[in-house]
């Protein structure tokens, strides 16, 4: 047994450490010693509970034991995972989060004394509003991680499920939430605390199944952001420093990253949010494709042209993700560098289906970080680079962007690959990208396009260099 | 006048966005993906309130309704502890700079 208020100094040393944690990922090189940093935080933090808690029952061995089955869960899938499933591992473990807080706020609610609550149907007003937020929003992570998990997965089709008054019903269900947390706070009542979590998951549920695949990042990041704010919801409940603190900085991390994603698309957080984007209904689709002439090429063709030139540009996307490509795609880059050809990777921002994806796939094939790009940090070099290889990523590079207003991608900052001598386009045929709008660069002058999957075309090129 | 405790607690949420903020932009953009996951891992940090969930016991039933929510709290919790800390430090084992003797 320790006292309180000792407690509340080690929770605020485990809080200081969870800021350490994100501050080591301002560099490769820190970010290992900030996870150490991580999990003694964690550590501090279950331990100083055990203690504070000091009921060493046999209860205490249950606990110990879904511990120990829940980490050997958690590790199993950890060591398991490939890298590129790594958007669905995240959005599946931010769902646990959802639910672990809606599980807290609900054994709260029914055993308000454990937690010095108040008793039974006589809950303090504060902490009811408190484990209302905290329930509210861990459910709404909870159903939402779920759909997003199953887009990401494949397992429910990637494009916008939308109906009319979908708008209006999340309004509707949104107020309901409020009401019945009032009427929850006025009468004590379990039916509205239930009838308040159910609403929640619905909710949930509703708001990102309009959602289209390639607006991902943004939604993972901000069911990111929202099972922080749960768990500083919970955090209120509990009066625990280290979940208030943890709470925000997640919540902040993830808004942030949101911010990010939806700056890299040039489109607004509720534009996003609101959901439809990326259907089969863009008017202009399919117009003008038929007319313009393709050059395209084999792998001989492409392979002649790398070998020749002195500097070249890889430009990563998803479909590398899908084919798994990383790896061989490091292997044409070793093969170039032995022959005196510089190699360089330009990763835009919303490249993938999740902040940062790219680089993780990268890092995995063993490419040395510092060969990869932010896009303004090599957007100026495309102009004096022999060869672009883009592989896998299509939007991101369409020069429409900068020049027709009318294009639904326009001011979008893209890679500027157009400005290379050539551009070597690998793609499975010449279907527009997530947008739904015609690839300009396809019909360029410079540009060759090397219909075949990702993988099997670099393995082809290796081969031929 | 006394200040209720609440207002402290608030003045630490408020000051932890802030420095989430600062903290989180000085991110570059290459760890995005191992923020995400290491994010997950420390919210988390909610395991605290399962466990005093699970151990709470007003009666000498141990698996009274709240104390089972609890349990399964926990297990939730250290599904995402375990496995997030170890697949950000899996990822992050992977960052790796130019060999030196290749230039």
């Amino acid at each position: 047994m320790i006292s309180s208020n000792l407690s509340a100094i080690f929770y605020l040393i485990s809080g200081i450490l969870f800021i350490l944690a994100l501050r080591g990922l301002s560099s490769p090189e820190t970010s290992r010693q900030g996870n150490f940093l991580g999990i003694l935080g964690m550590i501090i933090a279950i331990t100083v509970t055990f203690l504070t808690v000091g009921n060493f029952s046999m209860a205490m061995n249950y606990v110990l034991l879904f511990l120990v089955i829940g980490g050997a869960i958690g590790a199993f899938i950890a060591f398991k995972i490939p890298m590129t499933a790594m958007p669905e591992l995240v959005a599946g473990f931010h769902s646990l989060v959802g639910l672990a807080a809606v599980f807290v706020a609900v054994s709260a609610f029914l055993n308000p004394q454990a937690f010095n609550l108040g008793s039974l149907g006589d809950i303090k007003l504060a902490s009811l509003i408190e484990m209302s937020i905290g329930a509210a929003i861990g459910a709404i992570t909870f159903s939402g991680s779920i759909i997003a998990f199953l887009k990401l997965r494949g397992i429910m089709s990637g494009s916008p499920i939308t109906f009319t008054g979908q708008h209006f019903l999340n309004l509707i269900l949104g107020i309901l939430i409020i009401v019945l947390i009032y009427f929850l706070c006025k009468t004590q009542s379990a039916s509205f605390f239930w009838g308040m979590i159910a609403a929640s998951f619905l909710i949930g549920v509703l708001l990102i199944i309009p959602i289209g695949g390639a607006d991902m990042p943004v939604v993972i990041s901000m069911l990111n952001s929202y099972s922080g704010w749960a768990a500083a919801g919970i955090g209120f409940t509990l009066e625990n420093t280290a979940l208030i603190i943890t709470g925000a900085l997640v919540g902040s991390s993830g808004a942030i990253l949101s911010y990010i994603m939806c700056k890299g698309m040039n489109r607004s957080f509720f534009s996003v949010i609101l959901g439809g984007f990326g259907g089969d209904s863009t008017a202009d689709k399919g117009k003008k494709k038929d007319q313009k002439p393709v050059k395209s090429g084999n792998a001989e063709d492409a392979a002649f042209l790398l070998k020749n030139s002195s500097s070249v540009i890889i430009v990563p996307g998803y479909g590398m993700a899908v084919a798994q490509a990383q790896h061989v795609l490091r292997e044409m880059a070793d093969v170039l560098k032995k022959n005196d050809i510089k190699v360089s990777y330009a990763v835009h921002p919303v490249a993938g289906r999740m902040p940062g994806h790219m680089n993780v796939l990268l890092a995995e094939a063993n490419v040395p970080y510092d060969e990869v790009f932010e896009l303004e940090d090599i957007n100026n070099d495309f102009a004096n680079t022999d060869v672009a290889f883009v592989i896998g990523a299509n939007d991101v590079t369409n020069p429409i962007a900068k020049t027709d207003p009318q294009s639904p991608i326009y001011g979008m900052p893209v890679l500027d690959v157009e400005k290379c001598k050539s551009v070597l386009f690998v793609k499975r045929s010449l279907s527009p990208g997530y947008a739904g709008v015609d690839n300009e660069l396809f019909y360029r002058e410079n540009t060759m396009m090397l219909f075949a999957d990702a993988k099997k075309m670099t393995e082809d090129i290796v081969k031929n260099i | 006048m006394e200040i209720d405790p609440f207002i402290f607690r608030f003045s630490i949420f408020i000051l932890s966005i802030f420095i989430g903020y600062y903290v989180v932009w000085s991110v570059t953009p290459s760890l995005h993906t191992p923020l995400m996951s290491v994010t997950n891992a420390i919210s988390s940090v909610i395991i605290v309130g399962a466990i005093i969930a699970a151990l709470a016991s007003s009666s000498n039933n141990i698996f009274e309704t709240s104390n089972i929510f609890g349990f399964l709290a926990i297990i939730l919790a250290a599904v995402n502890i375990f496995g997030g800390f170890l697949v950000t430090q899996r990822m992050l084992q992977m960052y790796k700079k130019k060999k030196k003797d290749k230039k």
